[in-house]
């Protein structure tokens, strides 16, 4: 059954639009991987999608329900989390005042302050710690523990290994792994194509805001990937 | 001797002036808003005071009581209703609602109360005219402690709000990223509902304290929000609640400093030092743009 519905989805920056007719369908405990060049709309699709850009037209749906005009924070009561890029970690607050403000409209499950502090064992010796002081695999581990805590049924991910240590990227994907394994749902940007295609089961890809190739990970090639992710089918189309 | 007094004498005053900056300071450190009613609404709270007063003869501290839950209300509907949906358009529009907010309390206080200079001095009894004399030149005025010690305890209740419950801890993070707040689940609006309250209400204590120490009328809120405002840029930009106590300290020591110097330099003197901050590489005004962007 699908757990997310996007229906024609347009989503702008003033004049500048960013997501153009957008529909796409997710199933849940699918891992779906969203990739595309600079500028393509992710971000902006996952920051519509979690209830942090207001969409210009088209419909979200969520569990049956119609979240389009949904605020964030009641999408996160409804199960929707959004890890966004550049981890946006409270500064000024410590790694577990962090978690701590995470847990207001929290789903009942298995993650709470404790079970996060256990799962990211380099956060637990961090917990007194101020944000600002952590290093970026730190910061991100501690993001996406903050993300965990409302026991998200669909997680969002936006480039998660952005400016991270190969270690520290290999850290955050197993803590991942398991993340998947429970079962939850997944939207992640990747631009490590080889890193995205390995933890997803469907992999899609936008340029200039639009969906131009969606498959599953097995029936697609690198090749048609490259080709949608620069547009060069299209460009090879006009010459045609 | 004589300048021991006026530091002395300052800093009772500054704990006069943190409680007037202090919802001030709460506002613009979590929303960038400058609320230009704040003195209004402290005028409002002490005509609220006023007006209980005069049905029951009862002390002003008394009848703050029931004025501040009135306070809160308000405050809470307040942003709810105007400050909330001026939000939306940016910073300049709320610095306009305010002030035409400022306007319509002076009316609305003016045609209920009519524009008669009032003070509740009288019905404090002997708190506000008591003091205790320490050597022939140092004298501390009970209404000067008592101010100061109210303001103490606020800012250190405030403090320990933000810093050890849950609801404070939401507050400070919707302070330093309103954004990724929502995100997490915060309901952003609440928040500044709930802070919108807390300021109005603690306007109205200072206003309880400007009505017993001296006069108010309609139209005094003005003259009070620009002490205020000193306090609060001289303080950090409510960047730390402590840190606005002591900017209305500092601004409080240089009113009694220039008093003495020359009596007709008080206020100037104030200024002066809110302009020397203001125009300090560290303090001033390069952190006030960086505020405001």
């Amino acid at each position: 059954m699908s757990l997310l519905g996007i229906e024609h989805l347009e989503a702008r920056h003033g004049l500048l639009e960013a997501v153009r007719d957008f529909s796409l369908s997710v199933a849940d405990g699918e891992t779906v991987a969203l990739v595309g060049a600079n500028g393509a709309g992710k971000t902006t699709l996952l920051r519509a999608l979690a209830g942090a850009h207001r969409p210009s037209g088209g419909r979200i749906t969520f569990d049956g329900v119609d979240v389009t005009r949904m605020p964030a924070h009641r999408r996160v009561q409804m199960g929707i989390s959004l890890v966004p890029e550049g981890r946006r970690l409270f500064p000024g607050l410590t790694v577990e005042e962090n978690l701590l403000v995470a847990t207001q409209r929290r789903r009942p499950g298995h993650w709470t302050v404790d079970t996060v502090l256990e799962a990211f064992p380099l956060l637990g010796r961090l917990r007194g710690q101020r944000a600002a002081t952590l290093s970026g695999g730190e910061q991100q581990a501690a993001a996406i523990g903050r993300a965990l805590i409302a026991n998200p049924r669909l997680l969002l991910l936006d480039e998660v290994s952005l400016g991270l240590a190969p270690q520290a990227v290999e850290a955050v994907y197993r803590s991942l792994a398991n993340v998947i394994a429970q079962g939850a749902t997944i939207m992640l940007v990747e631009q490590d194509l080889t890193r995205a295609t390995s933890v997803a089961d469907r992999v899609v890809c936008m340029l200039e805001g639009r969906l131009v190739l969606e498959g599953a990970r097995n029936e697609l090639t690198r090749e048609q990937i490259t080709e949608a992710y620069f547009g060069l089918g299209r460009a090879a189309g006009v010459e045609a | 001797m004589i300048w021991v007094n006026d530091v002395v004498q300052g800093i009772l005053l500054g704990g006069f002036y943190g409680l007037l900056a202090c919802g001030l300071a709460l506002m613009f450190g979590l929303m960038r808003i400058i609320n230009l009613a704040h003195g209004d609404l402290a005028v409002l709270g002490a005509y609220l005071i006023f007006l209980l007063l005069e049905h029951w003869h009862v002390s002003p501290f008394l009848g703050l009581l029931p004025v501040l839950p009135v306070m809160l209300g308000l405050g809470y509907l307040l942003q709810r209703t105007i400050l909330e949906r001026s939000l939306r358009s940016g910073l300049l529009v709320p610095l306009l609602t305010t002030f035409g907010l400022s306007i319509v309390i002076q009316n609305l206080l003016q045609q209920s109360f009519s524009p008669d200079v009032q003070s509740l001095g009288a019905s404090a009894g002997s708190v506000a005219t008591a003091s205790w004399q320490i050597t022939s030149q140092l004298s501390i005025s009970a209404i000067g402690a008592l101010t100061l010690g109210v303001a103490v305890l606020i800012f250190g209740g405030l403090q320990l709000y933000l810093s050890r419950t849950s609801s404070g801890r939401r507050m400070r993070a919707t302070a330093q990223d309103p954004d990724t707040a929502e995100l997490v689940g915060i309901d952003s609006r609440a928040v500044y509902a709930r802070a919108t309250a807390i300021a109005v209400a603690i306007a109205a204590i200072g206003g309880m304290f400007l009505a017993i120490r001296s006069d108010f009328y309609p139209y005094s809120g003005p003259t009070h929000l620009i002490f205020a405002f000193e306090a609060v840029v001289i303080g950090g930009l409510g960047s730390s609640l402590w840190g606005t106590l002591a900017g209305g300290i500092v601004l409080g020591v240089a009113q009694t400093i220039g008093g003495q110097i020359n009596p007709e330099y008080p206020v100037l003197a104030g200024h002066l030092v809110f302009l020397l901050v203001l125009l300090s590489p560290r303090g001033g005004i390069l952190n006030l743009r960086r505020a405001m962007a």
